[in-house]
């Protein structure tokens, strides 16, 4: 999912929220809409908790192709 | 004549060359520049001049890209070079090595020239300006591997968040050379795609140290991003071109990180609390709906929906019986009514009796007729009035709405899966008609969120 489509999915979800806190849906379309809602969340929770840790480095092979390998870093010790 | 020593033109330029070349090989020279020209070789032809003299000066194109400032018409200049004579045209010229401003420091009017440039041609313009992203996941930095900006901000991202991906575009940070460096780094993260927001920054150092940020191919780079751009050079005090340009300018490579982080955090927290938000209005929503219910129920309407339309028929058998009832009794009274006309016609002359037992006749006829009417026209306003209450609290109007009613075939309302067995038929009722129904399976839990 890019970015754009994840702020999408943000926008819908305060959409629905809004929709729902106004109350004047009816308990069917309430239900639809908090079904929608909750799956938005998760969808956009998962994306928050998704990223991948990685810490690369570019280089450049013979061709000046980029290319990237895993740059080794040691963090500090925390004080 | 024979003892004169006459020297050619040549000769006498030769010796002066020696002179002049061996006596000043390396001089400062402070004067004004002017009649500044630089031609399409590259090299630069000035005067430098004074209240009294002049000096033809030259500045070759090799020394003339070293320059970090402009030269030009009017500025007060601190020259370092040698002198030559310059044969064919009987000339002598200084040739410049070093070239500085008087006053300014030659970097500081190099910003100051850059910055204006940069400026008229609206590079540091508020609407080239784009927002950070709410979420980046991808990290793009340009700096020096070894340097104290990238342990700095992989200390501070690493330390918030795991879940966030780095790519770390090596570039010298000072230098020579350093400027293309950094400028190809800027260019390289946006060809490598995927990356969302780029921190472009060195740690702390001298005015010279952190100059390669105040050239324009970084500032021509940094402007030429399509991915935003945080500019993190140096310490709070240090404001460099590559800050006027970026899309932010963070004080210090630490400060960069918090920002890409700290928005992040604020997403976290957000979408934490619109969750909360929509479970709330939905326990509220539902809540209100149970209340509803309960008060119809109250009613008995939804308890037992057979009832009303009992009700109806019973109050329609009712009216047509009343209706039957006034009928025979209007009939009963017009038959005596008859019966006595008639007894008195035996009494009377045959013929008049006749006639006006007749005429009664009719009129009795037409009374119980009208009577009868009437009465039908009443049952019918009341049938009508007792439908149109009727349907206020009707389930039909729920129906419309689209629920429906299930029921056994004795006529119990099923309510919860466990009431029916596979195989067991069931009615559903609709808004219009009626299906017959044969439970295929049962589900005592089904997939809806939990409430």
């Amino acid at each position: 999912m890019t970015d754009l489509k994840f702020e999408d999915c943000l926008s819908r979800l305060e959409q629905i929220v809004g929709q729902l806190e106004a109350g004047n849906l009816s308990l069917e379309e309430s239900l639809k809409v908090f079904e929608e809602g909750i799956g938005l969340a998760r969808h956009c929770a998962k994306y928050l908790a998704d990223a991948e840790r990685r810490i690369e480095i570019l280089a450049k092979d013979d061709t000046g192709a980029l290319t990237q390998k895993p740059f080794a870093w040691e963090p500090d010790e925390e004080s | 004549m024979a003892d004169r020593a006459v020297l050619t033109v040549a000769q006498l330029t030769e010796q002066l060359r020696g002179v002049v070349e061996e006596r000043f090989p390396a001089v400062w020279v402070e004067g004004e520049i002017s009649n500044f020209r630089l031609y399409g070789s590259g090299h630069a032809y000035f005067t430098l001049k004074d209240d009294s003299a002049q000096l033809r000066t030259v500045l070759f194109r090799n020394r003339m890209r070293r320059l970090r400032f402009e030269p030009g018409d009017g500025q007060h200049v601190l020259a370092f070079g040698s002198l030559e004579i310059y044969a064919q045209r009987g000339e002598y010229q200084f040739v410049v090595e070093l070239l500085e401003p008087r006053g300014l420091g030659a970097l500081q009017l190099a910003f100051e020239q850059l910055k204006a440039r940069l400026g008229a041609e609206g590079l540091f313009a508020e609407s080239r300006k784009r927002p950070l992203p709410r979420f980046p996941r991808r990290i793009g930095i340009v700096t020096s591997p070894s340097g104290a900006a990238v342990r700095d901000i992989l200390r501070i991202i690493g330390r918030r968040f795991a879940g966030l991906s780095i790519v770390l575009a090596p570039a010298r940070v000072q230098g020579d050379g350093a400027a293309r460096e950094i400028a190809d780094g800027i260019a390289d993260l946006n060809a490598l795609g995927g990356v969302d927001v780029i921190i472009v920054g060195r740690g702390g150092g001298s005015l010279e140290d952190l100059w390669a940020f105040n050239e324009e191919p970084v500032a021509r780079a940094i402007a030429g991003s399509k991915i935003p751009v945080i500019s993190a050079v140096g310490h709070e005090v240090d404001v460099t071109i590559a800050d006027f340009v970026a899309d932010v300018r963070a004080p210090t490579p630490s400060a960069a990180a918090e920002l890409v982080v700290r928005e992040k955090q604020a997403l976290v927290e957000g979408l934490a609390d619109l969750r909360g938000r929509l479970e709330r209005a939905m326990r509220r929503r539902v809540e209100h709906a149970r209340q509803h219910s309960a008060s119809l129920t109250g009613r008995r309407v939804l308890s037992d929906p057979a009832r009303p339309l009992r009700d109806l028929e019973r109050r329609v058998d009712d009216a047509v019986r009343r209706l039957r009832h006034a009928a025979t009794a209007t009939l009963r009274r017009a038959t005596h009514r008859v019966d006595v006309a008639t007894a008195g016609l035996r009494g009377g002359s045959p013929f008049a009796r006749l006639a006006a037992g007749r005429h009664r006749l009719e009129r009795v006829d037409t009374r119980l007729a009208g009577e009868m009417t009437r009465s039908l026209v009443r049952a019918q306003h009341r049938v009508g009035a007792l439908v149109g209450r009727l349907d206020s609290l009707s389930p039909l109007a729920v129906l419309g709405r689209g629920y429906s009613l299930t029921r056994t075939p004795g006529g119990d309302i099923v309510r919860d899966a466990a009431g029916v067995t596979p195989g067991d038929a069931v009615q559903v009722l609709l808004a219009r008609g009626r299906l017959e129904c044969r439970v295929e399976r049962t589900k005592e839990h089904d997939d809806r969120p939990q409430i």
